[in-house]
């Protein structure tokens, strides 16, 4: 045993719901998370692409920023147009540091009177610091610690919500409001992680087993664990946080340069605009591809990949099988040099090196309306 | 036929100095859908406890450690195109590979079924 001391985990609003329909409960992000339920990660996952899938991500930070100008005030943190962002609008962004590192990526909401951000939770602690250390005194930084979020994923979920919230299953991809979801007062968003189409619904803890036990009751859903929750969003090509990409690589590198409009890359104005800007220019030195493996043994994360010649010139930062590819899949870093898809490398599993081939992302087409 | 189990969950089935070995059904179900299964190289000598397969899930990579020592004599060819077979029947079809024992005398070290239910039920 370590020496470490034995903090228990925290428990979000849905823990007991979790345990009494049999989930396999694993320690994430200092929270006790359901990885999967009894029928398994391959079900849960084509549940997930064939219907509809119930995820808990109560774990997520969950901040509301408050104040005259806490748009530009948050573009100085991150160089997504937050500006430009529209009432019930929503736009995926990164906190960068001064090498253009990415310290967390989050989604921001603009509720008209109040930005709305969720962060994720292994840097919610860190983000939430850092918004409190960076913005100005007038902009208030509330930490939602008293609410749960449900995302309810997949081709049938517009269906189930138009049954419980006409109006949250009207919004746009990418949009949000506030809602009736099954009598329950929640914030709505159309956006998700999983390459489907979906929901996230932030509602207050003590009314969050209701409202999923509402939504289990309908035939089209079944609950999904974290394990079903990162092959999808491998499979669509999504980064995870920690693994794709942390504070030493940059949004150019991880193909994430859709998410900096031309104005923020003209006017800059955020932690590390210089280098992104000449990233944007001249390109990375190295990119995030997909790749994937010939044969069927998976390439985890941490895989040397290795060149023609056997050099290594990058390693796997998100490996495994994918349930709708029907193989293995996998993303990591290569110089651009090696980033075209068709690209041949290697990858080394257990002293031996399988062949692979850069393959362009996302690995499953995505099905946003 | 004699049929033991390793702490590791493994199984070890004996006719005459032929063993097949493979992973307990305990162990699949603690595994989950299993995606990819490593066996040994025919005629590869195998120590006990030494790590002779791997099998992956969806989610993580495990090894699977040798109950016993000698030399690879088969490979379950089904696992190649049909690993979930370790999912459906770990105690029979889904069959890893077999060893000529090098000496059957390790058997003695391991759990019979009895002794291996109460071990996994200990485990709980």
């Amino acid at each position: 045993m370590s020496a470490e001391a034995a903090t228990p985990n925290a428990r979000t609003p849905l823990h007991a719901l979790h345990v009494a329909q049999g989930a396999k409960m694993v320690p994430f992000a200092g929270y006790d998370m359901p990885v999967q339920y009894p029928t398994g990660i391959l079900a849960e996952h084509q549940q997930t692409r064939a219907s509809a899938g119930l995820f808990d991500v109560s774990h997520m930070g969950q901040v509301r920023l408050r104040g005259l100008g806490a748009a530009s005030a948050l573009e100085r943190l991150v160089p997504g147009d937050i500006a430009a962002l529209a009432p019930g609008r929503i736009r995926y962004t990164q906190f960068t540091n001064a090498q253009g590192g990415i310290l967390d990526d989050l989604m921001v909401t603009n509720f008209g009177d109040h930005l709305f951000l969720v962060v994720n939770a292994g840097c919610k602690t860190r983000d939430i610091a850092h918004l409190r250390a960076s913005l100005p005194a007038g902009i208030s930084v509330e930490y939602l610690e008293d609410r749960a979020l449900i995302a309810l994923q997949g081709p049938k979920a517009a269906e189930v919500m138009a049954r419980l919230s006409p109006a949250a299953a009207a919004l746009a991809f990418m949009s949000a409001a506030s809602c009736h979801v099954g009598g329950e007062t929640c914030l709505v968003s159309r956006s998700g992680y999983t390459g489907e189409d979906g929901f996230e619904i932030s509602v207050a803890a003590e009314r969050a087993e209701t409202l999923a036990r509402r939504l289990l009751d309908e035939p089209e859903v079944k609950s999904i664990g974290l394990g079903a929750r990162d092959s999808l969003r491998l499979e669509a090509g999504l980064c995870l946080y920690g693994h794709d990409i942390d504070e030493t690589t940059t949004p150019v590198e991880a193909g994430l340069a859709w998410s900096i409009s031309k104005r923020r890359r003209t006017e800059g104005g955020f932690p590390g605009a210089e280098i992104l800007r000449r990233e944007l220019a001249e390109g990375a030195k190295r990119r995030l591809v997909g790749l994937k493996p010939e044969g069927r043994a998976p390439a985890r994360e941490g895989t040397e990949i290795v060149d023609a010649a056997g050099q290594v010139v990058g390693k796997v930062t998100s490996g495994g099988f994918g349930p709708t590819v029907g193989g293995p899949i996998a993303m990591g870093y290569v110089p651009k040099a090696l980033a075209q898809p068709g690209t041949s490398v290697g990858l080394v599993v257990r002293g031996k090196t399988h062949a692979a081939q850069v393959a362009s992302l996302p690995f499953v087409k995505k099905r946003y309306v | 036929m004699t049929k033991r189990y390793s702490e590791d969950h493994e199984w070890i089935s004996v006719v005459g100095k032929e063993a097949t070995i493979g992973i307990s059904v305990y162990a699949q179900g603690q595994l989950g859908d299993v995606v990819f299964v490593e066996v040994p190289e025919i005629g590869r000598k195998l120590a006990k406890g030494e790590a002779a397969a791997v099998v992956e899930s969806v989610k993580a990579a495990s090894d699977v450690y040798s109950p016993a020592s000698g030399t690879v004599s088969a490979v379950n060819p089904a696992l190649a195109e049909d690993p979930a077979k370790v999912n459906a029947d770990a105690e029979g079809e889904g069959w890893f590979y077999k060893i000529t024992l090098s000496d059957p005398k390790e058997l003695d070290g391991l759990m019979d079924e009895p002794a291996y239910k109460t071990y996994v039920e200990g485990l709980a």
